[in-house]
């Protein structure tokens, strides 16, 4: 007798109430707007994984035409500033130590020779990498600049390019972590963080909202089951997390011309995936809050790993294992593989299959539990 | 089998330590208009929840419209109309929005045709598109009342319903339920007014957790057996702090030019009451007791009563 089934009108009931709340709701509905954009400014632009300008140091122990247009093209690439002419490797070892240059460009005595010769000349590049991340780009820059430069001094010296090798060859010495932070990364991992904040604040105030301004009372002595409610009240943001996902992928495409290599259907199927499962956590939250004070800490609790430990503001793989396993657990982890997978990769749902039901898992557990905890009584 | 809508025995419930209902009882007739009656705290609220499955009772059995108030509250939910004391209707959305919303939950088929026909007998039809929150109290009470009696339940709990309303609306609510009663709903009301005690059928007195007088205004006067006097006089309120120290006096309160005294034990009271004639210049009368007589009495009484 006290058997009910899942009631789809109830259920549409419920979506509704939900979306024109939502519409009356200004400042929420701003928020929607506001936050994609200046989160994706702020962070586009204060985090800044293209640095340029980085300060570097050449010693020269070939001053030749070769050389001298190698250190004008790295002034020109904006990449490197270069601040002072070096004479000795001590000089160079100190400036590093001291973190005033982050790069220490040596140029060989038998640079020009060799290259003359049509061998390949070295270049040695001391890099400094506290900072991986600042490093990366100007470090990949360099080799290009190194051989067109020459390349375009070649052609007019000697009428025979030997395109068979290249004229330059780059020895960079750096310990760090391979996986370099492209300039792209970052965008793609902001559309993870943005939606990983917005999505759980909105509805992890859903509930507890209901229960601070006693319409719970009236919704619980209705005949509404608990699934209806929880996710009937996460649909309508569903919606509102793909207002914001086009959103920062318009901004990341226009400003920061950020690459699209994979399928846009495949990038919206797993964003839907993920927007769910952060939706879900946010809904359990504010089940489980008995107000919305409880719940914001809850939030903080979730959002600092997601952020730290996600492999958004750190590589995944330089973390402790101890790090990795709960970055594990998170959805933010997965969707950045996902996210980079298909906008710089270029993947394909056959292999992004592994980073997708992590994410499906952790959406079913949290609903279950969000289940569990919600209370049909006053009790 | 019989007529009674709600029939619960030995309720219990309590919160941390605090025991808020004890051993409640309660028979409720179909048709009727019953009355709930209590001081603040008395644990009005926390029966009405436990009866429309809000709460679930420590300890205790019964039935709501012959559902088990246990095991089958999702049923008993479809059939009751609660009405909370605090309004709890959405105020960001419209009248006509939180109707149909209602109307949803229910699984009303005819939704739209009930929500016009609840408005317009409520008289709130121009108020359609108005936000639920821009209303004053006495609209949020109809409109209240209007969302609980939508999906057409056998049996309203309404929790304070008229607290803060004016009595011309007041009087109108009650019109409303008899009207409603006539038609063989069933009514449970708390409330604080003697008067809406008075057009109750039946009603029961709570205090502190306990049942302590039920039936009609007039068993619940008798069983009392109060004996009251209104003294008139000079300033006759001037004698109410020394009359409150003397034994067999359970009550003196002021009304208007006169003072009520009121006793269990009519000899007690009359002795109490000595001075006053003695002093011959007040007027000692015999009165019948009133509900509010019986009701004032009772809170003191509870009170010091070994629990």
């Amino acid at each position: 007798m006290n058997w009910q089934s899942f009631s789809l009108s109830r259920w549409l009931g419920i979506i509704t109430k939900e979306f024109i709340q939502l519409r009356r709701d200004r400042l929420t509905f701003g928020m929607v707007v506001a936050i994609p954009v200046i989160q994706l400014v702020l962070f586009g632009y204060a985090i800044n994984a293209d640095p340029k300008n980085l300060p570097a140091a050449v010693l020269a122990a070939d001053q030749s035409p070769y050389s001298r247009s190698f250190v004008r093209a790295l002034e020109n690439s904006g990449y490197f500033q270069v601040v002072r002419q070096l004479n000795s490797e001590s000089e160079a070892e100190e400036l590093l130590a001291r973190g005033e240059v982050q790069f220490v460009v040596n140029i060989p005595a038998d640079f020009s020779r060799r290259i003359a010769r049509g061998e390949t000349g070295t270049l040695l590049v001391e890099a400094d990498a506290t900072d991986p991340g600042a490093t990366a780009n100007a470090v990949a820059a360099m080799l290009q600049l190194a051989n067109s430069a020459i390349a375009r001094d070649l052609q007019g010296v000697l009428q025979d390019p030997v395109p068979a090798t290249a004229p330059v060859e780059l020895r960079v010495h750096r310990r760090y972590n391979p996986e370099g932070v492209s300039a792209y990364n970052i965008v793609p991992g902001l559309l993870g963080t943005i939606l990983t904040m917005t999505l759980v604040l909105m509805t992890g105030l859903a509930m507890t909202r209901e229960r601070e301004r006693g319409t719970f009372e009236n919704l619980l002595s209705t005949p509404a089951l608990p699934i209806e409610v929880m996710t009937g009240k996460i649909v309508p943001y569903v919606i509102v997390g793909l207002i914001q996902v086009t959103l920062i992928y318009l901004i990341g495409t226009w400003l920061f011309h950020v690459p699209m290599e994979g399928d846009i259907t495949l990038l919206y199927f797993v964003l839907l995936i993920f927007i769910a499962a952060n939706l879900t956590i946010g809904i359990t939250f504010s089940t489980i809050a008995r107000n919305q004070l409880q719940s914001m800490q809850m939030m903080v609790l979730y959002f600092m790993p997601s952020l730290l430990l996600s492999g958004f503001a750190f590589p995944f793989r330089g973390m402790p294992e101890w790090a990795q396993w709960i970055g594990n657990l998170l959805p933010l982890t997965h969707f950045l593989i996902l996210v980079r997978g298909i906008m710089l990769k270029g993947n394909t749902l056959y292999e992004l299959l592994p980073a997708v039901w992590p994410i499906l898992a952790f959406t079913l557990a949290v609903l279950l539990a969000g289940l569990g905890f919600y209370r049909r009584t006053l009790d | 089998m019989d007529d009674f809508v709600i029939d619960v025995k030995g309720l219990n419930k309590s919160f941390g330590k605090k025991h808020v209902v004890k051993d409640f009882s309660l028979q409720v007739k179909r048709g009727e208009i019953y009355g709930f009656l209590g001081p603040n705290g008395s644990g009005k609220t926390t029966s009405i929840r436990m009866l429309c499955g809000l709460l679930t009772p420590d300890s205790g059995s019964g039935t709501c419209l012959g559902y088990d108030v246990l095991r089958q509250t999702a049923a008993i939910k479809r059939e009751v109309g609660y009405m909370t004391q605090r309004f709890s209707l959405w105020e960001d959305l419209t009248l006509g929005e939180n109707l149909d919303f209602v109307a949803r939950m229910y699984g009303m088929k005819d939704r739209r045709s009930a929500v016009a026909e609840t408005l317009d007998t409520l008289g709130l039809s121009a108020r359609r598109d108005q936000l639920a929150g821009s209303l004053s109290g006495g609209w949020k009470q109809r409109l209240a009342l209007a969302a609980c009696m939508l999906h057409r339940p056998r049996l309203l709990l309404l929790d304070e319903p008229t607290a803060g309303v004016d009595p011309k609306a007041r009087r109108d609510f009650w019109e409303e339920l008899h009207n409603l009663a006539g038609r063989g709903l069933s009514v449970l009301v708390s409330t604080h007014y003697m008067d809406e005690a008075e057009r109750c059928h039946r009603l029961a007195y709570l205090a502190y957790g306990s049942l302590l007088a039920s039936g009609t205004a007039r068993e619940v006067v008798e069983q009392r057996r109060l004996a009251v006097y209104t003294l008139s006089g000079p300033d006759p309120a001037s004698l109410a702090p020394r009359l409150r120290q003397t034994p067999g006096v359970l009550l003196a309160t002021p009304f208007g030019n006169t003072l009520h005294v009121a006793g269990t034990d009519a000899a007690q009271l009359q002795a109490a009451l000595a001075f006053v004639r003695a002093d011959g210049a007040y007027r000692v009368e015999r009165a019948a007791a009133t509900l509010e007589d019986v009701f004032i009495s009772l809170m003191p009484d509870s009170a010091d009563a070994p629990q």
